[in-house]
């Protein structure tokens, strides 16, 4: 990782990137992707270590880092929004899901 | 480097034929009644530790068994050179059935119970009476040579934050590839925190059986959680892991399976159990920091290393812990809690693999008698994974 770097994406399939340093509402950001730099609008001020939509979201979108599945868009999410708590939400060990999924069963559980 | 060519490490050797790299005296208390008798000839007698706890009666079934595995498990991790095991007298886990299996390791294992001994004082006096001897005849032991492949090294991230998963835990799996291939053991554990992250570890099981129980495991951890009724994130990621950036329990589970690195995965043994494979191995413990620390060391693990992106004191009473920052500011905020920073790879101004390099150094000077932070300030944490309700 470059000093210089304000952002990282992890791998191509992500849907967001990792704050390097805190960076300010409305300003320009260069995210790299190995030998890549494609640049972002920000508009939420991000701080240290934590994420911002490379690519729009829609509600129910899986989000990924790292390659892979982190949670799921609980709303739309535009390019350049802080993503975290408040609009995205995890998957797994949801056990106050139980009971309210279409099949009635939750992720890893078998239907009763 | 090949394991031949590196320098040996010093240690300990057990009658058990285990190395052990600290030479403590363990005040074992078997019984929550006995911890204060413990902590108080732990003040009386230098080079003796122990831990307070609030287990030990009024256990049953696979909790009385868990409970009594870590108790025999830490008396015969091999840092302990003798054991006084300390008990009640009524106790479910009895003081004499621990100190049975210990005697079986060979080491010099004494039984005092306060109710033998006619009070607090009494059993004080003959505690501090025996482990005085026992500290004696330890520090006559002379330190022998070993390599690399007799370690057994423990894994663990705490108050993580969103650098855990980009610079001290692939640093740590960076140190653990390097341990595997030196024919050594590295223990991955907090089944918790690898919800999400389970189908990357099962790819790299060894066999089919090791890939099932991955599984396994995961399912178990995950169905706590549903038959709680609770959204697992109301507990983990804890607010702390939120606030440093950590949204969902898959992103921190991403972050943690780092600390693997990247050899196959050997075999899947259960909380406080000792591995019999080498290699990368898994420990199924919960994502609680001092649950998974208690239950490593009593897995055997001499040394434990654990990342931090937040700060933590932890330490054990019987393995060093060596504690490295995810991020140079809570380095500097914490330095008198944390070992190594990592947080240079989030500057730009070390690879990964020469903060590995940095570790492995640090893991051979601890072995040669450098004390970590937490062993300085004697934070001797003890916490135990119960399986059961206390009846």
């Amino acid at each position: 990782m470059d000093s210089r770097k304000q952002a990282l994406m992890l791998k191509a399939a992500d849907s967001v990137a990792v704050a390097l340093r805190k960076l300010e509402k409305g300003s320009v950001v260069s995210v790299f992707f190995q030998e890549r730099m494609f640049q972002i609008v920000l508009k939420d001020s991000i701080e240290f270590g934590h994420k911002f939509a490379v690519v729009p979201m829609r509600k129910g979108d899986d989000v990924r880092k790292y390659g892979e599945v982190i949670g799921m868009a609980s709303r739309d999410i535009a390019v350049g929004e802080h993503v975290h708590v408040h609009n995205v939400e995890g998957k797994r060990g949801r056990g106050d899901k139980i009971g309210r999924r279409e099949n009635g069963t939750a992720h890893g559980l078998s239907a009763p | 480097m090949a394991a031949e060519k590196m320098e040996p490490l010093m240690g300990y050797r057990r009658p058990d034929g285990q190395i052990g790299i600290r030479n403590h005296v363990l005040i074992l208390p078997t019984i929550t009644c006995a911890t204060q008798t413990a902590q108080r000839i732990t003040e009386l007698v230098d080079g003796t530790v122990t831990f307070i706890h609030q287990h030990g009666c009024a256990q049953v079934g696979v909790d009385y068994e868990q409970t009594f595995r870590t108790y025999v498990g830490l008396g015969k991790n091999p840092n302990v050179y003798g054991v006084v095991v300390l008990g009640l007298g009524c106790e479910t886990h009895q003081a004499r059935s621990v100190a049975g299996e210990l005697k079986k390791a060979g080491k010099p294992v004494e039984v005092v119970s306060i109710q033998d001994y006619g009070g607090t004082l009494s059993a004080i006096a003959e505690g501090a009476k025996i482990a005085a001897q026992m500290v004696q005849d330890a520090s006559a032991q002379q330190r022998v040579p070993f390599r690399f492949d007799e370690l057994i090294i423990g894994t663990e991230c705490g108050g993580s934050d969103a650098c855990s998963g980009l610079s001290a835990n692939p640093a740590v799996g960076a140190v653990s590839d390097k341990i595997v291939d030196l024919g050594g053991t590295a223990i991955l554990a907090e089944t918790t925190e690898l919800i999400g992250a389970e189908h990357l570890l099962a790819q790299r099981a060894a066999d089919d059986q090791v890939a099932k129980r991955v599984y396994e495991v995961i399912q178990a951890m995950e169905n706590r959680a549903f038959q709680m009724g609770v959204d697992i994130r109301t507990g983990n990621p804890s607010p702390g892991n939120m606030k440093g950036g950590l949204t969902t329990l898959e992103e921190k589970s991403l972050g943690a399976a780092a600390k693997a690195g990247s050899r196959p995965l050997q075999q899947l043994v259960n909380y406080a159990e000792r591995p019999t494979k080498k290699g990368l191995v898994w420990m199924d413990t919960p994502g609680h920091d001092i649950e998974q620390l208690t239950g490593m060391v009593a897995g055997g693990a001499q040394l434990v290393l654990f990342t931090t992106g937040r700060g933590t004191p932890t330490g054990s009473p019987i393995a060093p812990v060596l504690k490295i920052a995810t991020n140079t500011a809570i380095f500097e905020r914490m330095r008198e809690n944390i070992d190594i920073n990592a947080g240079t790879i989030i500057e730009g101004t070390e690879t990964v693999e020469e903060v590995g390099q940095r570790i492995i150094d640090e893991i051979v000077l601890t072995c040669l008698g450098k004390k970590t932070k937490s062993e300085i300030l004697r934070q001797h944490d003890f916490g135990l994974w119960r399986i059961g309700p206390t009846f």
